[in-house]
C-alpha cells in the first residue's frame, strides 16, 4: 500500500489524520452544505440578510412544499418529464448496445475493430456538431419539443458508450461457453439471451448507474430539442425558474437539491457498481 | 423442413448474426450521430437563416471566423480552460494519496468526496454563482471579514472564466479521484516493498515507482478532462451567458449564440467543425491508446 498504512507509524498520527481528512472534507463540501442549509432556511432570513448564519427557524416542509406545489412551481412536472425521458434512454440503449457489444466482442468480421472505434469516438464528440442538423431533423418530423424525442436522442447517443463498455465485458468472458451451446445447436439469439445477458448482469448494473446519471444530468440537448415545459426536464427547468424565483434563494436551493438528488441517491446506493463502471469504462490496460 | 434446409437456415442465422445484433445500434447512432457530423461539414460552408434554402458561400465563414474578435476570445478561453482544468487530475491525484488509508470509517469518507461528481452543472452553477455574489455571497462575506471590498467575480471581465473553471475543476477533481484511488488499490505492494528495500523513500518512491504503475488512470484522467473542458458549456450558460461583454465566451458557447440567438447556422456550423477538429487530436490519441491491445 502507498502512502504507508498510518497502523504502521505513531499512535498519535491517527487522530491528527482523521481530524485533517474531516476538515479537508467539510471544505470539500462546503457548497452543498451552503445549499442544503438554505433550502431548509425561511425565506423571511433570505430578506433580512441571514444567508449564512443558522436559520431562524426550520423550514424544510415550507421550501420544499412550494417547490413541488404544482399550482405554484412547474418543479413536480421538471421531475416527472425527467423521469420519462432519463429511464426508457437507459433502458434501450442498454438493450440495443448489448447486442451490439456482443456482435462486436464473439464475431470476428472484417470492420469491427472500425465500428467499435466509431463507437468510442462518436461518444467524445462536441455536441455542437451535431446541434443544428439533429435540431432541424426534430422539427422536421415533430419530435422538436417532446419527451419522446428527446429519450430518442438520448437512447442513441449514449449507445456510443454503452457499446464501447459492454464490448470491454463481454470480450473478457470465457468464449468457450459461447462455441459449447453452438456444439448443442442453440441459435447465436438463444445463445444471446441465455448464455451472454445472464453473466453481463453485474455489468448492466453498472452500466445502468452511469447512463442514468449522464442522461438525468444533460443540460444542452434539454435546451436545444425542447421549448416548453410539457417536455422540459429538471436541468433546464430549474435554469428556467431562477429567472421566476429571483432572490428566493431558499427555493432554489430547495430546487436544486431537488434536481440532483435522484444522481447522488443512485450512486449512494450503487456505489459499488458506480465504481465499478467508470473504472472498467475507462481505466483498463 | 429436411435436414439440409435446416442446416443451411442454422448456418445463416449465424453468418448474419453480426448484422442482426449490429443493426440496431448502427442505424440510431448513424441517424443521430455520423450523419449529423457529415451535414454540419456541409452546412459549415453554406449561408443558411434556419428556414429558406442554404446558399453556398465557400470557405467565407471561416474567413469570417479569423477576423471575429469574439471567436478569437473564445478560442483563447478554450486554451485557458485546457490548461487550468489539468490541475483537476493533480488535485485528484493529491487527494488520493492523502485519502488512500484503510482507517474504519474510510470508505464514508471516501464517497464523500466522491459524490459531486455526480451532481449535474446547472445545481453546481447555481451554487458557485451564489458563492460569488457580490452582495450575500460566502466569497464576499470572507471578503468583508478581512476588511476588503467583495469582487464581483463573474461580473468582471478578466475574472469571470477563472470563476467558471473553479467551479468546474470541483466536479472533475472529485472524477479524477475516484480513478486513482482505484489504481491506488492495484499497486503491486512487491515493487512496493522491493523499492524500500532499495531504499527509495516517500518522494522518489511516488516518482519511480507509484506513478509509473498509475499511468493508466494517468491516462483516462488527463483525456477525459480534456475532453470535458473542450466541451464545456453548461457552467458558462449558467453562470454567465457568456458574458460580461463576451468575455467568458467558448467556441461551445459561441456555436449556439450564433445558431440559436443571431439564426447564422452555416457560421455556427463552422464554429462546431473547428471545434470538432481541435477534439478529434484528442479523441485519436485516445483511441489508439485504446486499440493498442486490439488486433
Amino acid at each position: 500500500m502507498f502512502p504507508t498504512p498510518l497502523s504502521k507509524r505513531s499512535p498519535y498520527l491517527k487522530p491528527l489524520y482523521l481530524i485533517t481528512v474531516l476538515a479537508v472534507l467539510i471544505m470539500f463540501l462546503l457548497p452543498l452544505a451552503a445549499i442544503l442549509l438554505t433550502s431548509i432556511r425561511p425565506g423571511s432570513d433570505i430578506t433580512a440578510g441571514n444567508y449564512w448564519g443558522i436559520p431562524s427557524r426550520f423550514a424544510l416542509a415550507e421550501n420544499y412544499g412550494e417547490v413541488f406545489n404544482p399550482a405554484r412551481s412547474p418543479m413536480l412536472r421538471y421531475f416527472i418529464n425527467s423521469t420519462l425521458i432519463t429511464l426508457p434512454a437507459v433502458f434501450f440503449s442498454i438493450l440495443i448496445s448489448s447486442m451490439a457489444g456482443f456482435a462486436l466482442a464473439v464475431y470476428r468480421f472484417k470492420g469491427r475493430i472500425a465500428l467499435y472505434a466509431m463507437f468510442i469516438a462518436g461518444n467524445f464528440i462536441p455536441y455542437q456538431i451535431l446541434m443544428i442538423p439533429v435540431r432541424t431533423m426534430f422539427v422536421r418530423f415533430g419530435l422538436f419539443d417532446t419527451i419522446f424525442g428527446l429519450a430518442l436522442f438520448h437512447t442513441a447517443f449514449q449507445t456510443g458508450f454503452a457499446t464501447f463498455f459492454l464490448r470491454n465485458f463481454i470480450v473478457e468472458l470465457p468464449i468457450s461457453l459461447v462455441e459449447s451451446a453452438r456444439v448443442e445447436g442453440a441459435s447465436e439469439i438463444r445463445i444471446f439471451r441465455s448464455v451472454i445477458l445472464p453473466l453481463l448482469r453485474p455489468a448492466l448494473a453498472s452500466l445502468g448507474v452511469l447512463l442514468f446519471t449522464f442522461v438525468w444530468n444533460d443540460f444542452f440537448w434539454a435546451l436545444t430539442l425542447v421549448q416548453s415545459d410539457k417536455a422540459r426536464p429538471i436541468t433546464f427547468g430549474l435554469s428556467a425558474l431562477k429567472g421566476q424565483w429571483l432572490i428566493s434563494w431558499n427555493l432554489i436551493a430547495a430546487g436544486s437539491v431537488v434536481a440532483a438528488l435522484p444522481s447522488v441517491l443512485v450512486f449512494f446506493i450503487l456505489q459499488k457498481q458506480f465504481i465499478a463502471g467508470l473504472t472498467l469504462g475507462g481505466v483498463k490496460e | 423442413m429436411d435436414v439440409n434446409s435446416q442446416y443451411r437456415l442454422y448456418k445463416m442465422q449465424y453468418r448474419l448474426a453480426p448484422l442482426y445484433f449490429l443493426l440496431p445500434a448502427l442505424i440510431l447512432f448513424s441517424i443521430f450521430v455520423i450523419f449529423p457530423i457529415g451535414q454540419s461539414i456541409w452546412l459549415s460552408f453554406h449561408s443558411w437563416d434556419g428556414f429558406g434554402s442554404a446558399t453556398w458561400v465557400g470557405l467565407k465563414n471561416y474567413i469570417n471566423l479569423s477576423q471575429d474578435e469574439r471567436f478569437l476570445a473564445s478560442l483563447k478561453n478554450n486554451g485557458l480552460w485546457l490548461v487550468l482544468m489539468m490541475l483537476a487530475p493533480v488535485f485528484g491525484l493529491a487527494l488520493s494519496l492523502f485519502l488512500n488509508q484503510e482507517i474504519r470509517g474510510m470508505r464514508t469518507i471516501k464517497s464523500l468526496f466522491f459524490f459531486p461528481f455526480v451532481i449535474n452543472l446547472v445545481v453546481i452553477g447555481l451554487v458557485f454563482s451564489w458563492f460569488y455574489n457580490p452582495d450575500l455571497g460566502l466569497l464576499a462575506l470572507l471578503f468583508r471579514m478581512v476588511g476588503l471590498e467583495p469582487i464581483p467575480i463573474l461580473a468582471d471581465e478578466n475574472l469571470a472564466t477563472y470563476g467558471i473553471i473553479i467551479a468546474a475543476l470541483w466536479p472533475q477533481t472529485a472524477y479524477c479521484l475516484i480513478l486513482y484511488l482505484t489504481g491506488l488499490t492495484g499497486i503491486s505492494s512487491q515493487l512496493v516493498e522491493a523499492g524500500k528495500i532499495d531504499g527509495a523513500g516517500g518522494l522518489s518512491m511516488f516518482r519511480h515507482i507509484i506513478l509509473p504503475q498509475l499511468r493508466p488512470a494517468t491516462i483516462v484522467a488527463v483525456t477525459v478532462t480534456v475532453i470535458g473542458s473542450l466541451r464545456s458549456f453548461d457552467l458558462i450558460a449558467i453562470m454567465t451567458a457568456g458574458g460580461p461583454w463576451g468575455s467568458s465566451y467558448v467556441l461551445a458557447y459561441h456555436m449556439y449564440d450564433e445558431a440559436i440567438f443571431n439564426f447564422k447556422m452555416g457560421y455556427g456550423a463552422a464554429i462546431s467543425v473547428i471545434l470538432f477538429l481541435v477534439m478529434v487530436v484528442f479523441i485519436a490519441f485516445f483511441l489508439k491508446n485504446i486499440l493498442k491491445s486490439e488486433k
